[in-house]
Parts: C-alpha cells; sequence; structure tokens
C-alpha cells in the first residue's frame, strides 16, 4: 500500500501472438472496455494480482506488426507508447513474441524497447518451439535485448507466476538503443530532445517520422516539431525501409548467436493439407456458405427458446409489478415504460451471444483469415476488401460491433464504403419487425411440400438487404474519387483449435458491450415513448373521460366499451398521436396510418421498438384485460376505418417491412459512424441515404402490390 | 515490365526463389515488416479461387498477397 496509483502494464504484440490469451488467464473476469482518451478507440483493460500482494492495471493494445502505423487500430498503439508524459503512458510494457518463430516479433520488440519504456519480452507458445525441436538460449536473449525474458504458454497459462513475479518488480528502462539513429537526423533529434523535453533519441526520432501520430501535442509543439523538421529537411517516411532493414540485420545476428536448435516447420504441415481444401475452389466456397448457413439457422433455431422465455418473463414481471403496486403515474411507468424497456435490451442477448461464438470461433481457428483471402477478389468488384466481410457478416447481429470492426481495413475508401453499406444488413434488432410482420401477412404453410413460407420471406428480407448493401457499395465505389492505394498484405495464421475460453470471454465482451452501449439508448426511448403515450397537449388527456362521456352520450355504452372509448381518446390526443397523425399525410401513399406513424417516429432511434410501440399502442388502445390476446392478434384485428377491410393487408405489410430493411432507424448507430468516421459527414449522408430509399422502396412496394 | 527480372506474381505453386528486391518503395516497407525480407527464400503455396490473392510462404510465415503486390517482389531462381 504504498502508492494509491496502480501500475499499468501494457500488452503489446503481433496478431496471433497469443496475447488476447494472455490477457484473460492475467485477468480473468476482471475486465472492462473502455475508451482511450481523446481518441474514440475502445480499450480492454482488466486487473491482475501480482505475487507481492499489490495489482496492476493490465491494458491489451491491439495487435500490430510495427510501430508505424497503418491501421487505425495501429495508430492508437503508436500514440500511446509515444507520449511519454501521457497519464495513459503505462509503467511496464509486456512483449508477447511467438517463440516459434522470433524475427517478426523481435522487429517490433526492437522498436518498444528504443522507445525508452520498461519493457519485459514474454516468448509464448514455447510447447509448440519445444514440439518443433526448436531450443533459445534465454539468457544470451536477455543479454543482447537488455530486458528480461520468460518463457510461457498463455494457452495453458504456464509460466505466468514467473511473468507476474517480473511485473511486480521495479523494472527501469532499457539501457541501450538497438537502432543507430541515421547521421543526418542526429541534430533535428537533439534539438527535439532540448526544446520538447523527449525522453530519448528514438522517441524524439518518431516524432520527426510520425507527423500523424502526434495529436497529443499541444497545436504550438506539433508547430515546433514541424518547424524542427522542415528546417532539417528531414522527410518522414524515407528512411522507414532502411530502419526495417538495420532492425533485421541485428535481430539476424542475434538469432544465430541464441538459437541452440533451429525449427525444421514440419508442424506446419498439417495447415497446408487443410488449406488445400478450405481454400479450394470448388469446396473453399462450399465450405464458407455451409458454414453461413450453419450460423444462421443456430441463430433462428437455438436463440428463439430463451428469446420466448425472456420475452414471456419480462411481460409476466410487467404485470405483476402492476398488479401489486398502487395505481398512479410511477406504477404505470415502471409497469409500460421501464420493464418492458429492459426487456427489449434483453431479448437481444442470445443472438449476439451466438453470433459472437462463431465470429469467435472462427477468428480463433485462424480460418477468418481463409474467408478474406477467398473473398477479397470479389469484395474489390464492389468497392469493398475482403476484410469487410468480417463487418458485414457480424452486421447481421448488430451493426455496432460490426462497425466497429472496420477498423482492421488499412484503406480509407474501402473502409468507408464498408461502414456505410453495413447498417444495410438486415440487423438482429429487425428480425422481431420482421417476425411480427411476417407472421401477420404471410401464411404459415408450405411451398413445393417442405419450405416454409414464413421462413422463405425471411430469408428474402435478409436477401433483400444483402442485396442493397452490396448495390450501395459498388454505387460508392463509382462516386468515391481517392487516390489511395489499396492492399492486402496479410498474414494467413497456423490453424488451430480455438480456445473455449477465449470464445466465452469474447461472448461476454460483445453482449455486454451491446447491452451498455444500445440498452442505453432502448432504455431511454422506451421512457420518452411511455410520456409521448400517457400525455398530451391542452387538457384534452385530463378531460378526455368528460369529453367521451359528452359524444356518446345517447349511446347506451357498457363500462367495458366506455374505457375503451376513453383510452382510444386519450392515445388519440396524446403528443405520440398528435405526432403520429401530423407524418400521415407523408406515410400514406406508403399505405401507413398515424398509429404506424406513432412507431415510426418511436423507432426511429432504435428500430426493435417497433414491437413494443405497437404492444403499448394496442394495450392502451384496448383496455380489454384479455392477456392471452397477443399483439399479433390485436395488429390483425385492427380495421381501415377507409376500407373496412384489415389495417395490414399485404401491400401495408410489405411495405412495412421493405421499409425497415432499408431505414437506418437506428440512433446507436448514427453514433458509431459519427465516432468511427470523426466527423457528422458520414452519418448524416448515411442517413438521408437510407432514408430516402426506404421511403421510395416502400412506396413503389405499396403502389405495385395495392 | 523490360527485361528479364522475375517477380513473385510470375511464380508458380511450388516454385521457390530469392526475394532480391521490391519495384514499390510504400509497399516494400510493409512487406519487410511482415517477414518478407531481401535475401530470405520465397515459396508460392497456392491461389485463391479466382487466381487472385495468392498465398507465399516466406521466413516461415504465410502470407496473403494480391498479384498487384506480389508483382513488386523481385526474385532470383
Amino acid at each position: 500500500m504504498t502508492s494509491s496509483r496502480k501500475p499499468k502494464i501494457a500488452l503489446v504484440g503481433n496478431p496471433n501472438s497469443g496475447k488476447s490469451s494472455l490477457f484473460n488467464h492475467l485477468t480473468g473476469l476482471n475486465q472492462k472496455i473502455g475508451n482511450f482518451p481523446g481518441v474514440t478507440v475502445e480499450k480492454k483493460i482488466g486487473h491482475s494480482s501480482l505475487p507481492d500482494g499489490t495489482s496492476a492495471e493490465i491494458i491489451d493494445l491491439p495487435g500490430i506488426y510495427s510501430i508505424y502505423p497503418r491501421s487505425l487500430d495501429e495508430k492508437i498503439v503508436a500514440e500511446i507508447l509515444l507520449d511519454h508524459h501521457a497519464p495513459t503512458v503505462p509503467d511496464k510494457v509486456v512483449v508477447i513474441v511467438d517463440g516459434t518463430n522470433l524475427k517478426r516479433g523481435f522487429l517490433l520488440l526492437t522498436q518498444i524497447i528504443d522507445m525508452g519504456l520498461p519493457t519485459i519480452l514474454a516468448l509464448n507458445m514455447m510447447d509448440l518451439a519445444a514440439k518443433a525441436g526448436i531450443s533459445y538460449d534465454f539468457n544470451a536473449l536477455s543479454k543482447k535485448m537488455g530486458v528480461p525474458v520468460v518463457p510461457i504458454n498463455a494457452r495453458k497459462g504456464v509460466g505466468l507466476d514467473e511473468l507476474k513475479k517480473l511485473m511486480a518488480k521495479p523494472l527501469s528502462p532499457p539501457d541501450r538503443q538497438i537502432f543507430s539513429i541515421w547521421a543526418n537526423a542526429k541534430a533535428p533529434v537533439q534539438e527535439l530532445r532540448e526544446a520538447l523535453n523527449v525522453d530519448n533519441d528514438y522517441e524524439a526520432y518518431q516524432f520527426l517520422e510520425q507527423p500523424q501520430s502526434l495529436k497529443f501535442l499541444s497545436a504550438e509543439k506539433q508547430e515546433m516539431v514541424n518547424s524542427i523538421r522542415l528546417k532539417h529537411e528531414f522527410f518522414p517516411g524515407k528512411f522507414q525501409g532502411a530502419e526495417t532493414i538495420q532492425r533485421y540485420g541485428f535481430i539476424q545476428d542475434l538469432l544465430n548467436e541464441i538459437t541452440l536448435k533451429a525449427s525444421d516447420n514440419s508442424w506446419k504441415k498439417n495447415s497446408s493439407k487443410l488449406d488445400r481444401i478450405l481454400t479450394h475452389k470448388i469446396w473453399g466456397y462450399l465450405i464458407f456458405f455451409g458454414l453461413l448457413f450453419l450460423i444462421f439457422q443456430s441463430i433462428f433455431a437455438w436463440a428463439q427458446l430463451p428469446m420466448d422465455l425472456i420475452d414471456s418473463g419480462f411481460a409476466r414481471l410487467a404485470g405483476f409489478v402492476g398488479s401489486i403496486l398502487p395505481e398512479g403515474p410511477l406504477t404505470s411507468l415502471l409497469a409500460e415504460g421501464i420493464i418492458p424497456g429492459i426487456g427489449g435490451i434483453m431479448i437481444f442477448i442470445p443472438q449476439i451471444a451466438i453470433l459472437f461464438a462463431f465470429i469467435s470461433v472462427l477468428e480463433e481457428s485462424g480460418y477468418m483469415a481463409r474467408v478474406v483471402f477467398l473473398m477479397d477478389k470479389v469484395m474489390r468488384k464492389f468497392g469493398l476488401n475482403g476484410k469487410s466481410v468480417v463487418p458485414l457478416m457480424s452486421g447481421v447481429a448488430c451493426a455496432i460491433p460490426a462497425i466497429m470492426a472496420t477498423r482492421t481495413i488499412e484503406n480509407w475508401k474501402e473502409r468507408t464504403i464498408t461502414i456505410f453499406v453495413t447498417p444495410l444488413m438486415s440487423c438482429s434488432a429487425r428480425l422481431p419487425v420482421f417476425t411480427i410482420l411476417v407472421a401477420l401477412i404471410v401464411p404459415d404453410e408450405k411451398a413445393l411440400g417442405f419450405f416454409n413460407l414464413q421462413g422463405l420471406a425471411l430469408m428474402g428480407l435478409y436477401l433483400l438487404g444483402f442485396v442493397a448493401a452490396l448495390g450501395s457499395a459498388f454505387v460508392m465505389k463509382l462516386l468515391i474519387n481517392v487516390k489511395e492505394r489499396s492492399y492486402l498484405i496479410m498474414e494467413l495464421p497456423t490453424y488451430r483449435i480455438p480456445k473455449w475460453s477465449n470464445v466465452g470471454y469474447t461472448i461476454l465482451e460483445k453482449t455486454k458491450a451491446f447491452v451498455l452501449e444500445a440498452g442505453k439508448v432502448i432504455m431511454a426511448i422506451s421512457v420518452i415513448l411511455w410520456v409521448l403515450a400517457s400525455y398530451g397537449p391542452g387538457d384534452a388527456m385530463s378531460k378526455a373521460e368528460e369529453n367521451v362521456l359528452e359524444q356518446s352520450k345517447n349511446m347506451r355504452l357498457t363500462e367495458e366499451g366506455l374505457k375503451d372509448r376513453v383510452a382510444a381518446y386519450k392515445l388519440e390526443h396524446s403528443y405520440a398521436g398528435v405526432i403520429g397523425k401530423g407524418i400521415e399525410p407523408i406515410i400514406k401513399p406508403l399505405g401507413f396510418d398515424w398509429k404506424i406513424g406513432i412507431a415510426l417516429i418511436t423507432s426511429f432511434a432504435a428500430r426493435e421498438v417497433f414491437v413494443s410501440t405497437m404492444a403499448t399502442i394496442y394495450s392502451i388502445g384496448s383496455v380489454s384485460e384479455d392477456d392471452s390476446s397477443t399483439i399479433k392478434e390485436r395488429m390483425q384485428a385492427e380495421v381501415n376505418p377507409d376500407t373496412g377491410g384489415p389495417r395490414f393487408t399485404p401491400a401495408t405489410g410489405f411495405s412495412l417491412l421493405v421499409f425497415y430493411t432499408f431505414a437506418m432507424q437506428c440512433m446507436s448507430t448514427i453514433a458509431v459512424v459519427q465516432r468511427e468516421t470523426k466527423g457528422w459527414k458520414w452519418p448524416l449522408l448515411q442517413l438521408a441515404y437510407m432514408t430516402v430509399l426506404a421511403y421510395v422502396s416502400a412506396f413503389a412496394v405499396y403502389q405495385i402490390l395495392s | 515490365m523490360a527485361g528479364s527480372s522475375k517477380n513473385v506474381a510470375d511464380m508458380r505453386p511450388g516454385e521457390v526463389g530469392i526475394v532480391s528486391g521490391f519495384t514499390d518503395d510504400h509497399l516494400s516497407v510493409k512487406l519487410m515488416e511482415m517477414g518478407c525480407l531481401p535475401g530470405a527464400a520465397v515459396r508460392f503455396n497456392f491461389t485463391a479461387p479466382f487466381g487472385d490473392p495468392v498465398c507465399i510462404s516466406v521466413s516461415g510465415y504465410e502470407l496473403s498477397l494480391r498479384l498487384e503486390e506480389a508483382a513488386t517482389i523481385s526474385i532470383l531462381n
């Protein structure tokens, strides 16, 4: 208890070096997602108790190959490690290197050592290295690099005690610089160090090399860096290649000295045999689409039961709370606003958990890189990148994590297009809207003996969203004219059995992110909706009973009938009713009335609110205390006063379905796009585009069908 | 493309060569960071179904590159 401040320890390493396994082992369930101050990228933080009784804050940084950033993920690491005077700077850095092949990990290690932060080297996968017959001289390695070395097996948690001991011990920064700075950079580096109080030569050298990563400096200081760079005619990027060659030269010498026995690479043979099948021109695609099909099936089949349980559980809870508490606005807010609101969030958890279980298994096993490899050529035709496949697939669960997953796409144009079209993929929030409307207008019959018509309609809607996404991407590819090189230099990692606990952590992390990020919005909307539906302008609400009595004096209504009329009157005169009626002229050509209008307004912020709005409208609109009548039945019974027929005809139903397929209707997505594109231009363009697309398509569908 | 210099995009599956240099400065930094170094042995493994991208082995790593990127790596064999 010497200091109140916990030491910060950052984990840095190549992608696929086992960083997340190590992080999960060190922190267990003790982790959370936060944001880096200033930058908008999420960071994973956890706490680990060290052998000396203290506890350290462990920060998991995105996997990188080099301190020179190309993608957004890499940029964050560069910024954090460069800014030695910020509160975010780690006290120690643990560099994780794949023990079966040290070269590339060591390139990053030597860069980190040169940055002058106290560094520990963790050699991971030493079990695989031993199997491949590799052995190293750890003592010689530690002496040459000037940092402590621990062999570990992050998958099994072997060697972590030793690592934790090192984490707890005081550690001074490495006493050497591995890269010797070019002669012509010495003068500006010296000048920078004096002017800005920079800790060491390489950090100052990075200031010269990476003008784009210096956001943490004040404008005034950035100006100073710029003027020093100009004065000495130092061009950023010019010497990066030469630096890499110099470092690899050092690494090769070092490897020659410390390698007692080299690998024969035989353990990789399994991997290439698998690749012959998994990237085969027929089998490869068959397996990929088979997997996609399996994922869809499980999302729908396995999620149904828990979703029904959650649904009925919350309905019962709301009824119970409504019955035991005294009648009044607070009880009504709780039973009709807050509890259904929480239920509306919880209901998505099963689907999101299943989707991320699959995605994380595909990523852990190394298969995802093969999907990128298989799809790159096709995706490029649409202005996308092989790496766009993952966001588009994740978009089927939720656009929010999907859009965050575009960070691995280095090319700005491809990344922007991916972000722009991902919300067109039918996310799980559309599913409840689809389910209820499809059940309403498509008969539950079989076509050709075994195709369920409702199932086909649902699949058609997903296809429609997918086609719209690709089509929009293609148009954008033609519209955006940027000359930026796109490339796909990517590692194809060795296939591995997924580590199940990592899969579990991913599920937990993504579900939590959804509940907290999207949940807040849905919750707020539910409460606002309740207010809108319960209060109205003027005294129409408070005088509802009188007015209805006045109107129906000669009608000899039963008490029940009177209650119905009062409720209907109240809804019509509430704020929600006023707004719904206000937009009725605009949405009438789509086949919608003011009640659907209310649902459109409330679900503008989160489309899944459509169903709960329908529930609210119809339960308020009809006071029959008949709990067995579901929303679907109530909607079916709704009559269109103009025609005398049912409100939800196929024309109206399909028009609504198409509207919900294309419309943005998600506040959280807008917020995430704003964050990821760092501005309002793209989210607003996207909102306008999707709304117009939805309106025009729904209009066309209604006019053709009716 | 004058001259007789060969590049990775010209290789056939199974063929092996030595990286002799790069024709694109910008890409060369990324390629070297990924382990594709001058003097290293490179093996052309296989291509994706439409012939692009391709998979190579170099320095013990398996990398995937687009054909146009592979064409910037000059080889000797």
